[in-house]
């Protein structure tokens, strides 16, 4: 397929077509107070160079890596991506292929998005994945409106944990529901508060980070036995899906829905996007699961082949009964994570997640002999908070002058943590990096 | 798909305009839907059901049918409280093409108006419906 911009003669043998005079016409249907008028004030087009120089100036202005020394997670992780992946996605079969509505001539395409949706289950321990929404956010949403149409009920406990960017992608998409959300305090220790569930009733599903926004392993056993005493649902949610490489997967610790970011799985940072939702759940609740599914069959001849399957949950079924407006999936980046996961494989998941671990904990004692506080004493996996001297953002300049972006500032999205900083540390920074941080941290 | 002349609609049955069928028993109504509708949908893949206690009014929708090629709402031919729901539809949805009168009946309901059953179609004002939509 080749991206040729209409000619005009093109346009207009279309128009003539439609019976259409000129292109205002063809969009005349739509409401005027609907359509844009005016200038849209677009600076002047660039030539290719001047843009490239334009672009270069812009990411030079951005403190991003190799330049940079970026300890900052949150959300998005930077990870080495084994070089077969763009490889591999930049063929033109993966690049340009559509929705596979067309069985008989898309099963590379199935297939792939059948692979992941298999890798994703191992991952996290779950029965049935679909076939990927937009990004971690979205993802939490969607679990949160399914919890409640498998519940019928119209109360939500979600935890202040939860990375700030999902919970308020949820508070958008609840606004119009008349759903509850009710909102989870924290432990001394870094963890989800969950004692106010006992006063809590008519709840749809109780949803945790983990590892959390702080970078704390949370108890997602004791918080599944809460969920389900309670006639709910567990929701996990996920920033950092490496950490399953290492710790016990949602699905074995009684989530009954798992969702999240998998940026973090062979897909680069680009400035924030784009990322990919993964969505997991049990197979007795497929029916109610938001977005694409592909499934296993057998042709008329008894041969293996894949398919959309269950379509009538989607819009193009449905309507507006449907479990979801997304009709599609980020088939790209999901696989790309395919990819990445097969690459790995779980041996290489397990070590990779090791790596990270062992490099954060290696900084989390670097700045407790410092002097530096860790505030939250659970278990972390490769982010933690530290808190700074109370000196408004010193140390943080100074190192930025440096080239170093230690950690993320906490203060705008928890207004008690003044001074208080969110690292990460993956297999992407060396010892010498790490030591060079503390050193500066000191001096 | 069957010609009219070849569905089943018993004559003791009343018919609702979305195709639910209904049947007064003692004091409460049992309802599923008819041979036209099951035959429409062709092959029926998974039913969803309200739960029992659960309280409708006439032509609200309470329940779904899916086929292999739709997906269908299913509507109160008669207002009231959800008595019973067919459980046997979780496992064996294809009650509803091989038996829509007996084993693949659906939900039912305790009426609180039970005069509203005489508003439903007979037999015969069932089909001239049909016919119409032909």
């Amino acid at each position: 397929m080749r991206y040729l911009p209409h000619t005009s003669e093109e346009i207009n043998s279309m128009l003539d077509a439609v019976g259409a005079n000129s292109l205002d016409a063809l969009f005349s249907t739509v409401p005027e107070n609907c359509r844009r008028t005016g200038d849209p004030c677009l600076p002047e087009p660039l030539t290719e160079w001047a843009l490239n120089d334009h672009m270069e100036v812009l990411s030079r202005s951005m403190g991003v890596p190799p330049g940079y020394k970026v300890f900052v997670g949150a959300g998005s992780y930077d990870h080495c991506i084994p070089h077969a992946l763009s490889h591999l996605l930049s063929r033109s079969e993966f690049v340009t292929s559509y929705t596979p509505y067309q069985p008989e001539m898309s099963q590379g395409t199935l297939q792939a998005i059948y692979e992941y949706q298999t890798l994703t289950c191992r991952l996290l321990g779950m029965e049935v994945s679909n076939a990927s929404l937009y990004d971690g956010a979205s993802a939490l949403a969607e679990a949160l409106l399914m919890a409640a149409r498998i519940t019928r009920a119209k109360k939500v406990a979600i935890s202040s944990l939860i990375h700030p960017h999902y919970r308020q992608v949820v508070r958008t998409y609840f606004a119009p529901t008349g759903f509850e959300l009710v909102e989870l305090p924290r432990l001394q220790d870094g963890r989800t508060d969950l004692s106010p569930l006992e006063e809590t009733e008519g709840l749809a599903a109780l949803a945790v980070q983990s590892p959390n926004f702080f970078g704390c392993v949370e108890d997602l056993y004791a918080a599944a036995q809460e969920a389900h005493q309670k006639d709910a649902l567990l929701v996990t949610a996920f920033t950092e899906p490496l950490a399953y490489g290492l710790l016990k997967n949602p699905g074995s610790l009684g989530a009954d829905l798992a969702c999240g970011e998998a940026q973090s799985l062979g897909i680069p940072e680009s400035f924030g996007g784009p990322g990919l939702g993964m969505f997991a759940t049990k197979m007795k609740f497929v029916r109610n699961m938001p977005g694409r599914l592909v499934g296993q069959t057998v042709d008329m001849d008894g041969r293996r082949g894949f398919v959309l399957t269950l379509a009538t949950r989607e819009q193009h079924i449905r309507r507006e009964k449907a479990t979801s407006n997304i009709c599609t999936n980020n088939s790209l980046c999901a696989l790309a994570a395919a990819m990445y996961m097969a690459s790995l494989g779980r041996t290489g998941i397990r070590e990779l997640a090791r790596l990270n671990r062992d490099k954060t904990e290696y900084l989390k004692k670097g700045l407790l002999d410092a002097g530096f506080e860790i505030p939250f004493d659970s278990p972390t996996f490769n982010e933690f908070v530290a808190a700074f001297p109370s000196e408004s953002g010193k140390v943080y300049q100074r190192l930025l002058e440096k080239k170093i972006v230690a950690g993320l500032p906490l203060a705008p999205y928890y207004p008690d943590l003044a001074d208080h900083y969110l690292f990460c540390v993956t297999e992407t920074k060396t010892r010498d990096d790490l030591d060079a941080l503390i050193k500066e941290m000191t001096s | 798909m069957k010609e009219i002349s070849e569905l089943e609609l018993p004559d003791d049955l009343r018919y609702a305009e979305d195709h639910e069928w209904a049947e007064m028993e003692g004091d409460q109504v049992k309802v599923g839907v008819s041979d036209y509708a099951q035959d429409q949908l062709g092959d029926i893949v998974f039913v969803e059901l309200p739960q029992v206690g659960d309280t409708f009014s006439k032509g609200d929708e309470f329940g779904t049918v899916e086929s292999v090629k739709a997906v269908a709402e299913l509507y109160m031919p008669i207002g009231g409280e959800i008595t019973a729901v067919n459980n046997a539809l979780e496992d064996s949805p294809e009650w509803l093409n091989k038996s829509p009168y007996q084993d693949g009946w659906i939900i039912k309901v305790k009426p609180k108006d039970p005069s509203e059953i005489d508003a439903l179609m007979t037999k015969t004002s069932y089909v001239e419906m049909l016919k119409g939509l032909q």
